[in-house]
């Protein structure tokens, strides 16, 4: 599978030639390669094509790739007959908040960890890196018991707070703080800047790259998270989107065209942030694995 | 001089504080009530009499434990290596590609990577119906014309959850390593190609050696992102023989939202942090050795 990792456009004269000869091995593997990359598609569209048919179609023998006839009663009903509204709002409302104030209160943890000297910066942040390496599936327990005596069960604050414990985002913050040059902070001193304008004049400003990145990947991993809204909220009002779909029951079994459409419909918001925003959401994820691209 | 430090100590307080309250409150106390907890026989809500190690031993003679710690680590088999292998092999096939085509292919990959746990359940749940699921077709031949499933058949229920996670997951990790492809200079290869080297060893001797950190550190980001499973395996598995395939994260859920028994919920959460932090560090000694080098 290593074949032709020679970049050609780099390759040296003497070699063109025996390019030449090898193109056709190379058309062969990058034929395959886009056959896989449908493959791994095809489920995706299998899902949509699916929730667009109607329930005789779906069950009927035979695998037709196209509906016969372009139905929407599958999202209809879910729309009707779920309260997916509801799962709507209270996805968009909690991924939002818990959005802004990671970002927020990240931007300044980490800005006063790489520009300022204060008792304390050591412990902050043997502290962050701790919380790097703690799962927070291990903390489920306690936050339920937590959340339970402040009567934030079923509730917006409860499904956010436990999403605020993101400290990726704030190392990722403070690599970028940390390789400002110093002279831009030591000028806008000569200047009697407070810390705070050189912050938001400064620093944030020469990152906005980074903080729409972050502030991306926030949003699709709150929007995304199952498991602690699944047990914070459960009530049929109060459910996320992705906690919701997996409710959706029919009187009379299975059916799989209505299943599809609250799969779409869960899936769609944050499918298009992605084709909208594919350059910062793979950097983000590279930059959080701690690779640079 | 003075003045300026107490401007320094006042802003860095005012930074650094909102971190310090939502870490506080969300991070340390819970997992310091979770060690406490778990000497108690407190059941999820509520206080409890303390049983000293009591939870502690029960759990780690507990049949159902070993059943999980089992599951997991045959789950961890059945993902991390398999997934870095396809992974890598899919990194390589797209990095050749150019233009339009990378975008596409790269795009069709990395797609199900975003996508709510929820959704890719359903979708893969449709795929499989023991009924009317497509992947039957291919079953049939084997069972003897009678559909088969995969889920509710206990030897296949791992195999069938692991396949879909590697095809949620593996964007991700070709992300990764198209990133460690990119790093790795042209210059070597042509010298390669002049020395007339073959494509495999053009692969086993360049690209394995120089892409191999990469690869360590998908190992391990995998290593320990699979030890904490539970959503798909919990989703897959209800209505079935939950026992029979239940992970670490599940049995914690079991004990805790199941049969109230917080005190061994909060235990069992103990063993499964420290074993991930114990990984954790290893994973960070590993990765700053080799940043040292």
């Amino acid at each position: 599978m290593s074949a032709d990792a020679i970049p050609q456009s780099r390759a040296i004269p003497d070699r063109v030639r025996r390019d030449r000869a090898i193109d056709v091995g190379g058309l062969i593997l990058s034929a395959i390669t886009i056959v896989f990359a449908l493959a791994a598609f095809f489920p995706i569209y299998w899902a949509v094509i699916t929730s667009f048919k109607s329930e005789s179609e779906v069950i009927a023998s035979g695998l037709s790739l196209w509906p016969k006839r372009l139905n929407i009663e599958a999202y209809q009903h879910i729309w009707n007959n779920t309260r997916i509204g509801y799962w709507y709002i209270n996805s968009l409302v909690t991924s939002a908040l818990i959005t802004a104030i990671v970002i927020v209160s990240s931007a300044g943890c980490a800005y006063a960890l790489s520009q300022l000297d204060f008792p304390g910066r050591r412990v902050i942040y043997v502290l962050i890196l701790a919380c790097f390496m703690v799962p927070m599936q291990a903390l489920i327990v306690n936050h339920f018991v937590l959340m339970a005596q402040f009567k934030l069960l079923n509730t917006w604050p409860g499904i956010i707070l436990p999403q605020l414990i993101v400290p990726v985002v704030i190392i990722v913050y403070k690599q970028f703080f940390d390789s400002v040059p110093k002279e831009y902070r030591e000028a806008a001193q000569m200047d009697s800047a407070g810390p705070f304008k050189i912050l938001f004049r400064i620093y944030l400003p020469m990152n906005w790259g980074i903080t729409s990145a972050l502030a991306i990947i926030t949003f699709i991993g709150a929007w995304n998270a199952f498991l602690w809204p699944f047990l914070a909220a459960t009530g049929e009002a109060t459910m996320t989107v992705p906690v919701g779909i997996t409710q959706v029951k029919d009187a009379y079994g299975i059916v799989y065209a209505r299943l599809m459409a609250s799969a779409v419909m869960a899936g769609l918001p944050v499918a298009v942030v992605y084709l909208l925003f594919q350059r910062r959401v793979t950097q983000a994820i590279m930059l959080s694995a701690g690779v640079k691209g | 001089m003075l003045r300026d430090r107490r401007k320094e100590y006042l802003a860095a307080a005012v930074l650094v504080g909102p971190f310090v309250v939502i870490y506080g409150a969300l991070f340390v106390w819970p997992t310091i009530q979770m060690l406490i907890m778990s000497f108690t026989d407190a059941p999820l809500i509520g206080p409890g009499d303390w049983v000293g190690f009591k939870n502690y031993v029960r759990i780690l003679t507990h049949k159902l434990f070993s059943a999980a710690f089992l599951n997991t680590a045959y789950f961890v088999l059945l993902t991390v290596i398999p997934n870095t292998l396809v992974s890598l092999a899919i990194a390589m096939a797209v990095n050749r590609l150019k233009g339009w085509k990378q975008g596409f292919v790269m795009a069709c990959f990395f797609l199900p990577y975003i996508l709510p746990v929820s959704v890719v359940f359903l979708t893969w749940n449709w795929i499989i119906d023991v009924q009317y699921g497509m992947i039957q077709y291919l079953v049939r031949p084997f069972n003897g014309g009678q559909g088969l499933s995969l889920t509710r058949t206990i030897p296949f229920f791992m195999p069938t959850v692991a396949v879909v996670t590697i095809w949620w997951t593996l964007g991700f990790n070709v992300l990764l390593f198209i990133a460690g492809l990119r790093n790795v200079s042209p210059e070597i290869y042509e010298a390669a190609a002049l020395d007339n080297a073959g494509r495999w060893r053009q692969f086993s001797r360049i690209t394995w050696p120089l892409i191999w950190p990469v690869t360590a550190l998908v190992l391990t980001i995998q290593l320990i992102a699979q030890l904490k499973i539970f959503d798909q395996v919990y989703l897959f598995s209800i209505g079935g023989r939950q026992d029979a395939t239940i992970v670490l994260v599940q049995y914690i859920y079991k004990a805790a939202f199941q049969q109230n028994k917080g005190g061994e919920a909060a235990a069992a959460s103990v063993i499964l942090f420290g074993m991930i932090i114990v990984l954790s560090v290893l994973q960070y000694q590993l990765l700053r050795a080799r940043g040292e080098k």
